[in-house]
């Protein structure tokens, strides 16, 4: 735990020194989120049905920003041999780089959906808590295996290009449920008929996590 | 190791294949009665089925053969997935030609975002970037090794894919079999389009197989003969 911890402090401390990759990511969100406002000009009456599928994919696309640069800035800067020559197992580093895009993600994702509500002129209050729960299990899901496939496409040429291709249609059952659970909050809460979705994220994110960490050891190149 | 170009075992699968194609056609268009409200139209349905089943264990062998790779690292089981890989991605392609083929007149749309269909293009997807992500790497332990363990996630995300959109509305028709929907008339066809499927998907497997361990045959001689000048 200790370990994890370490890795985790470390890219923090990186990001928040040079802060590249959050800026990147949030500024991208919300243009996401501008690009989808003219998308959806003849959908302004019906927003808030339109808004859960807006919002996860601007969090897909900034998450998949950040999921890009968590092992290329590694790399540019020769630190993932360092990264490699901790005496710890490679499993470690995948939680601890999990949780660190986990904690990246979590943060564009607040200040990207304030934006959007701004931006789509919603109100929410009693739905926070229930939303909260929803961005973190479906943002765990997605650096869950988007941890390990950012490390796949790292030693790949056109590794920027690669991830998404590789990334969108393993991730579809958490986009899916997400954008489900977002719609089920914002469109007349039956907070009931949440538990379906949540199930499938939670299933999605406990068997992708062993997953990769069982296979993360053999996509880092030695 | 040395790859012999085919064994006795590809023109046995030749001498099957050949008369076994005409009569699964045969028995598809001939044999099978025509369906009473679709008419003709439904005799696609034997080419589909049996397309989406031989694609679903090819995808299958790929999921073995990663896996075999990952515990064993030779390269015999890479050339195997990828192979497995490639059939695959060729029967889910004709499995998602078919399917819209059949749609249009039957239900007047080209696609709907059943789960069956959804499930089946993501799977298409998911085997085309295992193929694309092979093109990327140089190195062909680490090709093989990667391209693996991607296939060990494609093979897991695919019931999880299945099952969280599983509530849509469904329009595709439920699997007849199992529920006893299909005609007894219409099943020895169904059965010969199924097997002759599976052993096309067999021989074309093979045959890519032997192909992958030519090429990389060929590939560490290359090596070999620039580390020789």
């Amino acid at each position: 735990m200790k370990r994890i911890w370490a890795v985790f402090r470390k890219d923090l401390l990186v990001e928040l020194r040079t802060k590249d990759t959050l800026n990147s990511m949030l500024f991208f969100g919300v243009v996401v989120l501008v690009v989808f406002n003219f998308a959806m000009e003849s959908l302004r009456d019906s927003v808030r049905t339109a808004v859960p599928g807006v919002l996860w994919v601007a969090f897909a696309f900034s998450g998949t920003l950040g999921l890009n640069r968590m092992f290329a800035s590694e790399k540019e800067n020769g630190c993932l041999q360092g990264l490699l020559m901790i005496p710890v197992d490679r499993g470690i580093i995948y939680f601890g780089k999990m949780l660190a895009a986990t904690v990246f993600m979590l943060i564009a994702e607040v200040i990207i959906f304030v934006c959007s509500l701004v931006f789509f002129n919603l109100t929410v209050w009693n739905e926070i808590p229930y939303l909260a729960l929803v961005f973190l299990i479906g943002t765990l899901g997605f650096t869950a295996v988007g941890t390990l496939l950012s490390a796949i496409a790292v030693n790949t040429r056109l590794r920027e290009v690669l991830l998404p291709l590789l990334l969108f249609p393993v991730i579809l059952p958490v986009l899916v449920n997400a954008v489900e659970a977002t719609g089920i909050i914002l469109n007349g809460p039956d907070y009931g008929a949440l538990r379906l979705p949540l199930t499938v994220m939670t299933v999605f994110t406990v068997v992708f996590g062993t997953v990769s960490y069982l296979l993360f050891e053999h996509v880092l190149e030695d | 190791m040395t790859h012999k170009y085919r064994s006795r075992l590809d023109t046995a699968l030749e001498i099957i294949l050949v008369p076994g194609m005409g009569l699964a056609l045969y028995m598809a268009f001939i044999v099978a009665p025509r369906e009473a409200s679709m008419g003709d139209l439904q005799r696609i349905f034997y080419f589909h089925v049996a397309a989406a089943i031989a694609g679903m264990t090819a995808f299958a062998v790929n999921f073995a053969a990663s896996l075999m790779y990952v515990i064993r690292k030779n390269r015999w089981w890479d050339h195997a997935a990828l192979a497995a890989a490639e059939a695959g991605v060729v029967f889910m392609v004709m499995v998602l030609i078919t399917g819209p083929i059949w749609a249009k007149p039957a239900w007047f749309i080209w696609w709907t975002w059943s789960p069956r269909l959804t499930s089946s293009l993501v799977l298409c997807l998911l085997y085309v970037a295992y193929l694309l992500i092979r093109n990327y790497i140089g190195d062909p332990d680490r090709k093989a090794l990667v391209s693996a363990v991607f296939g060990i996630i494609a093979f897991v995300d695919a019931p999880l894919v299945w099952f969280s959109i599983r509530w849509w509305r469904d329009h595709h028709p439920g699997p007849m079999l199992e529920t006893g929907g299909l005609d007894p008339s219409m099943r020895p066809a169904l059965y010969i389009c199924m097997a002759v499927f599976q052993v096309l998907m067999f021989y074309l497997l093979r045959r890519r197989f032997r192909l992958e361990g030519m090429r990389d045959q060929v590939e560490s001689l290359y090596r070999q003969a620039d580390l020789a000048s």
